[in-house]
């Protein structure tokens, strides 16, 4: 497509050859390939971000006497990993209570949410409805209300249910998401076209057949992408459940800090409480930490 | 639009039954419904949950704000304003406000910068991009409690690591937990740890989205790297930077898991020196105090502060976009699969 430098020297110029090469160089940096100081600032900023995870492993695979002679116990992991994590299982804290509801609580309120949100999405992208306009608005400006603040009422409102102490107070109220709405929505506007819910309304279908049949393919990846944020914010929720539930029926997160209190000086079953809770969410980064990546960029963009 | 149209009723013919007029009739009626409540249907779950768990609760905080309300009794006398004249002489209160907007400043403002610095070194040609961006991202899935705990840890105030390492320098040790603001320089670090990865990649995402030829016309003109940046990168970025400040506003003013995960107790220290505004509410409603209409009116004070502060930012925003020369935010497709 381009001629080559020494073509455009000749047919135009000295000067016209510099300026195409500066071009093509620097313009954009499409083509060039950083040079190796970009690739060892990078490598500092990944090592800071890993490093406190390291640390993490290297005091829950020492023990407490080792640990309280350096704080460094030694810079490969030692052998007692698999030993604290089991004194830790087999403690007085209900680990194995905290992970399970943990889990109950991040898969119901990802599958919840992302129904929800996909229909709603659809709605407000795709139909027609009277006040559909004034509605999104209202949900866009949810999006910047702390909701969290209500937290008096909430309590009082879940221990009239007597839902006080049990996980189903921590999951109704993050069964939706302005946040999801907002994100379906969007997506949906551009993703799903006019003429294949007109096809599938020609065809006779009803609303509810062409949401399954045509709203919900289209969504998929969008979708996934919301239901693995939405896991993540759920399995790293602290506050809320820690005001509703108690120390016999917690969530992980109340377990860690649990064994912060539970083992005051002994930071390798601390840390490995730490290992077990951070476990499962470094598992999922591995498998679709490139969905994630893409969603957040995806969603700056949007706004 | 085409949905808008009903399901197309069948010809009639000269030869069919009275009946069957009437149950075109209905079907079309039964399509038309179907057209008009659906979109209703489909955005109630939304609106329905979220007006009893999140609407509500933030309402009637209000209500609770002007009683005597004990945690276990219930309910008592309308008082006016007479919780807010309470909290306002506590001086928990101002500690908390001042240690809460200390460490929203101090973790914000710098991992802005990082952010925008580490989005610039990520936005070249490079090889591996994904697992760049990934490495970034990694503190993310880091509980904020395990994070509070981590660094509880590392900036323990006799041989923690922090302390460790500045030895290396010949500094004297610090006693983070022990003094106001290294304990906020902590708590801000553990902040910044979980969320400058997340902001690289929106400022990273941004950058992508300025046009080239911006860039083209700079070098035309012999503008070199730094003045790239700083007259091209900087100004197209400004929406976004807004953006991420609202939302950093939002999260960092209720700052709560990193600092109650800073010490075993979790109460903000001997002499709250890291109290937050929201340890502050839990301690009034479910601490000592057992005091919901405190603890309502400091919630509500709070919600005030976040909002008074999100329309700020909201007119600076407007101000920005019809007086400055970057263009708004333009709502770019999404997935191009």
């Amino acid at each position: 497509m381009s001629a080559s430098l020494p073509i455009i020297a000749q047919t135009s110029g000295k000067s016209a050859a510099q300026w195409e090469k500066r071009r093509r160089t620097r313009a954009g940096g499409a083509n060039r390939r950083p040079g190796w100081v970009t690739y060892l600032l990078l490598g500092i900023v990944i090592l800071i971000s890993i490093f406190p995870l390291y640390y993490v492993l290297i005091l829950a695979s020492s023990d407490q006497e080792t640990i309280s002679r350096s704080v460094i116990p030694s810079w490969i992991p030692e052998g007692n990993l698999w030993d604290n994590i089991q004194k830790v299982f087999n403690g007085a804290i209900p680990v194995v209570k905290g992970f399970t509801n943990s889990l109950i609580i991040a898969v119901i309120q990802s599958i919840t949410v992302v129904l929800f949100s996909t229909l709603s999405g659809y709605s407000f992208a795709k139909l027609n409805f009277r006040g559909r306009g004034p509605l999104l608005v209202f949900v866009i400006a949810t999006m910047a209300i702390p909701v969290q603040l209500g937290v008096v009422p909430l309590f009082i409102v879940m221990t009239e249910l007597g839902w006080s102490g049990k996980i189903i107070a921590v999951i109704v109220p993050g069964m939706v998401t302005a946040f999801g709405v907002f994100w379906m929505t969007q997506y949906l506007e551009s993703a799903l076209p006019y003429e294949l819910i007109e096809a599938a309304r020609v065809d006779g279908a009803s609303m509810i057949r062409t949401f399954w049949h045509v709203a919900v393919p289209a969504a998929r990846p969008a979708a996934a992408m919301l239901a693995l944020f939405t896991f993540i914010g759920s399995w790293v929720n602290y506050f809320w459940p820690f005001i509703i539930l108690n120390q016999q029926n917690p969530t992980l997160p109340m377990v860690t800090k649990l064994l912060q209190s539970g083992y005051q000086n002994d930071y390798s079953l601390i840390m490995a409480g730490v290992v077990i809770s951070t476990a499962p969410l470094l598992v999922l980064f591995f498998l679709a930490g490139r969905q994630l990546v893409a969603g957040i960029m995806q969603g700056a963009v949007k706004g | 639009m085409a949905v808008q149209s009903p399901p197309k009723a069948p010809k009639n013919e000269g030869n069919l039954v009275d009946r069957r007029p009437t149950r075109i009739a209905f079907s079309q009626k039964l399509g038309r419904w179907d057209v008009k409540v659906s979109p209703y249907l489909y955005i109630s779950p939304f609106f329905i949950l979220f007006a009893i768990t999140g609407l509500f609760p933030l309402i009637y905080t209000g209500y609770i704000s002007v009683h005597q309300w004990h945690t276990l009794g219930g309910q008592g006398d309308f008082v006016g304003l007479q919780n807010f004249q309470d909290v306002l002489d506590q001086s928990s209160f101002w500690k908390a406000l001042r240690n809460t907007f200390s460490i929203f400043l101090i973790s914000s403002v710098p991992q802005i910068i990082a952010a925008i610095t580490i989005a610039a070194i990520l936005n070249a040609n490079l090889r591996a991009k994904t697992f760049w961006r990934m490495g970034v991202l990694l503190p993310y899935i880091v509980a904020p409690i395990a994070v509070g705990l981590i660094f509880g840890q590392i900036f323990a105030d006799q041989y923690g690591l922090a302390n460790g390492f500045l030895n290396i320098f010949g500094i004297e040790p610090i006693r983070w937990h022990a003094e106001v603001l290294p304990s906020h320089v902590a708590i801000a670090t553990m902040v910044n740890f979980r969320w400058t990865g997340y902001n690289t990649l929106i400022f990273l995402a941004a950058m992508q989205a300025i046009p080239s030829d911006l860039y083209e016309a700079a070098i035309i003109d012999g503008a070199g790297r730094f003045r790239q940046f700083f007259s091209i990168t900087i100004p197209q970025l400004r929406a976004t930077i807004i953006f991420v400040v609202i939302t950093s506003t939002i999260g960092g003013l209720q700052i709560f898991d990193e600092a109650r995960a800073f010490d075993a107790q979790g109460t903000g220290g001997a002499d709250k020196q890291w109290l937050t505004l929201t340890m502050y509410i839990h301690e009034l409603g479910w601490g000592n105090q057992l005091n919901f209409g405190r603890a309502a009116a400091v919630a509500w004070l709070l919600f005030l502060i976040i909002v008074a502060i999100g329309i700020l930012n909201f007119f600076i925003t407007s101000k920005i976009a019809t007086s400055g020369g970057s263009k708004p935010k333009k709502f770019k497709k999404v997935g191009k699969r």
